[in-house]
């Protein structure tokens, strides 16, 4: 394997990692929280491409195009927890998987009502259509370079809001004892609320940037759903710490498994990780709770 | 998993949602292809074909889920496993080459008696190995995981190019059992139903057991259990096999009915379904997921029938399941039981 494929497939993995750690914060803290398992939210992801495709397609502004689909992706995930999800938090793990899967047939439904089967453009700004010389000799695609810039700047405010801030350490307060933090006068209603939507505009936000690279149709949340509850679990159940670190790796380890052994083998080696992590460590990396 | 899950169905109850309501489900079911030669329609054949296939499945699923406590999304796993050993050495038998298992050649056959079993016993060590990672979780993490480790079997398959890949594997050879051929039709039906019969009584006997007591003390509280000193972890991990082992021979017989195999029947979308039959029908009868099989399949067809964008109600019918239906059709606290419990308690 030459450098060039190296530095080349690292970049790539790192971007991967960097899109599921915006899909699996929003993941991880809701878990952590209302230990509410949310299997809808690859349908954010799915919402925010669709948005985005269809906006660009309307102005011809990129940047208009995706600042309205994380909007629009995150007020839909804020009004289906005001409306609905709040109330069933209290139900069982079973019920969960019952309501979101529902939730997903719904989304995938409603997406094929307003955008029909088949995939819809999302083309590449022309700003960062090219690619640039990286190290000398090895070029990158701009647009690709631009979603590792926007996830490491993502990551870095996610991380200062949380481990810096009053409003984050509440969040924090909430993962590790929900009842505890609501006694002492947070208010885990609003701030569950602002969060989920958060978590959801972050999922169209990953939406949005893979959009351009992967196509965009219906169903396109479910594999990064899958992904991002790897991320979760490898993490641990709460911790944002644990989903940057469980993300970096899943997509490393994803990118080069693909290249390095044959695809029956490659595409098994993230789970395969997590079997062995569980099997050392069941509560993941950095559990949240005690 | 819920506290208040109703425990074996007390009393007098008992006797007629244990017994007496199964046997006239099940009766019914028998007359089917009868009903279907009367009304001239073939198709209903067909379609409670899957209906009694998947009801065999959700029987095992809730075997773990409903008495076990163990909601797993790993279940079309063993279903699609089950499909593909019978599929594999149908495709051997047919190229007549070996399938090489390493150092080991084994001979393609399109015999059920031999792939049945053969089915049974991959699931049952797949669900060993998988089971000592995931039963040590619970809650959250185990649904989490075992639906992570259902995409793993997934993927694996979508990329075994040697055996179609994405697009399944088409069985040619003519299936059989033994020196009889494959039945088609009514008389597979019954095939199917005698399997759903037989799996019936053998969890029933299972679950009534010291075993199933032992195993339904585990999922209402895990700890006191095993302060009693009882293993739990090796408990459910034999639930977990016996329930894989099941599931096999419904993917196995699914298979033989739909002469294909393809990774879409081992998709984490069907581990979900599984779990939507279980608790629309009820987790806290054995025979309950009967009862959800055939609802879940007519009101399929009925909305697919009525609009190609069938998916959105039926979404809304499955979130409204979840929100409402705590205890399925079938229950102890349903009121086809309360209506039972008045009937016996005068009769």
């Amino acid at each position: 394997m030459s450098l060039s494929l190296i530095v080349v497939q690292l970049l790539n993995g790192v971007q991967l990692g960097l899109m599921l750690f915006l899909m699996a914060s929003g993941l991880t803290l809701v878990l952590g929280m209302m230990s509410f398992i949310n299997l809808a939210h690859g349908s954010f992801y799915m919402i925010g491409a669709f948005i985005a495709s269809s906006l660009l397609a309307w102005t011809g502004n990129f940047m208009l195009s995706l600042l309205v689909a994380v909007a629009g992706a995150g007020i839909v995930g804020l009004l289906l927890e005001i409306g609905m999800l709040r109330k069933v938090y209290q139900q069982s793990h079973l019920q969960h998987v019952l309501i979101t899967f529902g939730l997903i047939l719904v989304f995938n439904e409603l997406a094929r009502l307003i955008w029909g089967p088949f995939p819809v453009p999302l083309p590449v700004p022309a700003l960062l259509a090219g690619s640039v010389e990286i190290l000398p000799g090895i070029t990158y695609p701009t647009f690709r370079l631009a979603i590792l810039l926007v996830g490491l700047a993502v990551a870095a405010a996610l991380y200062v809001v949380i481990t810096h801030t009053r409003s984050g350490m509440w969040v924090r307060a909430g993962a590790s004892d929900r009842a505890m933090a609501g006694a002492i006068g947070v208010n885990i209603e609003l701030m569950f609320s602002l969060l989920f939507g958060m978590g959801s505009a972050l999922a169209g936000l990953a939406g949005v940037m893979a959009g351009p690279i992967l196509t965009v149709q219906v169903g396109i949340g479910e594999p990064i759903l899958i992904l991002s509850l790897v991320v979760t679990v490898i993490g641990g159940i709460g911790s944002i710490r644990g989903a940057f670190l469980a993300a970096l790796l899943v997509g490393v380890i994803d990118t080069f498994g693909r290249i390095l052994f044959p695809p029956a083998i490659g595409s098994m080696m993230i789970f395969l990780l997590m079997a062995v992590i569980l099997a050392c460590r069941p509560q993941g990396l950095f559990p949240a709770r005690a | 998993m819920p506290k208040d899950l109703p425990a074996f169905i007390p009393g007098i109850d008992r006797r007629f949602a244990g017994i007496a309501l199964p046997v006239i489900v099940m009766a019914a079911l028998a007359l089917l292809p009868w009903l279907a030669v009367r009304l001239d329609d073939p198709f209903l054949v067909r379609l409670f074909t899957r209906i009694v296939i998947f009801a065999i499945a959700a029987v095992a699923l809730n075997f773990v889920l409903g008495f076990g406590g163990l909601a797993s999304l790993f279940h079309a796993s063993f279903m699609g496993i089950g499909g593909y050993v019978v599929g594999v050495l149908a495709h051997h038998d047919a190229n007549e080459t070996p399938l090489m298992l390493g150092p080991l050649a084994i001979s393609g056959t399109s015999d059920l008696l031999i792939t049945i079993p053969l089915a049974m016993v991959c699931c049952v060590l797949l669900a060993f190995i998988t089971g000592l990672v995931c039963l040590r979780t619970s809650g959250i993490y185990f649904i989490m995981i075992t639906l992570a480790f259902n995409q793993m079997i997934f993927y694996y398959f979508v990329a075994l190019e040697r055996y179609g890949g994405e697009d399944g594997l088409q069985i040619l050879s003519p299936l059989h059992f033994g020196p009889f051929a494959a039945p088609k039709g009514a008389a597979f039906y019954y095939v199917c139903w005698g399997a759903l019969c037989a799996s019936l009584l053998l969890l029933r006997q299972i679950i009534s057991s010291r075993f199933g007591i032992v195993l339904r003390a585990i999922s209402q509280n895990e700890r006191r259990a095993i302060a009693l000193g009882v293993p739990a972890l090796r408990y459910k991990i034999a639930a977990f096999a016996i329930s894989a082992a099941v599931t096999s021979i419904a993917g196995a017989l699914l298979a033989t009915n739909q002469k294909f195999v393809s990774p879409a029947d081992l998709s984490w979308i069907r581990s979900a379904d599984l779990v939507i039959i279980v608790v629309l029908g009820g987790i806290s009868l054995v025979w309950g997921p009967v009862i959800g099989a055939i609802a879940f399949f007519l009101a399929e067809l009925l909305l697919s029938s009525w609009t190609i964008h069938w998916q959105l109600p039926f979404g809304i019918l499955v979130i409204l399941v979840g929100i409402f239906l705590k205890e399925g059709i079938i229950s102890s606290g349903s009121p086809a039981a309360a209506w039972t419990r008045r009937r016996t308690r005068h009769g």
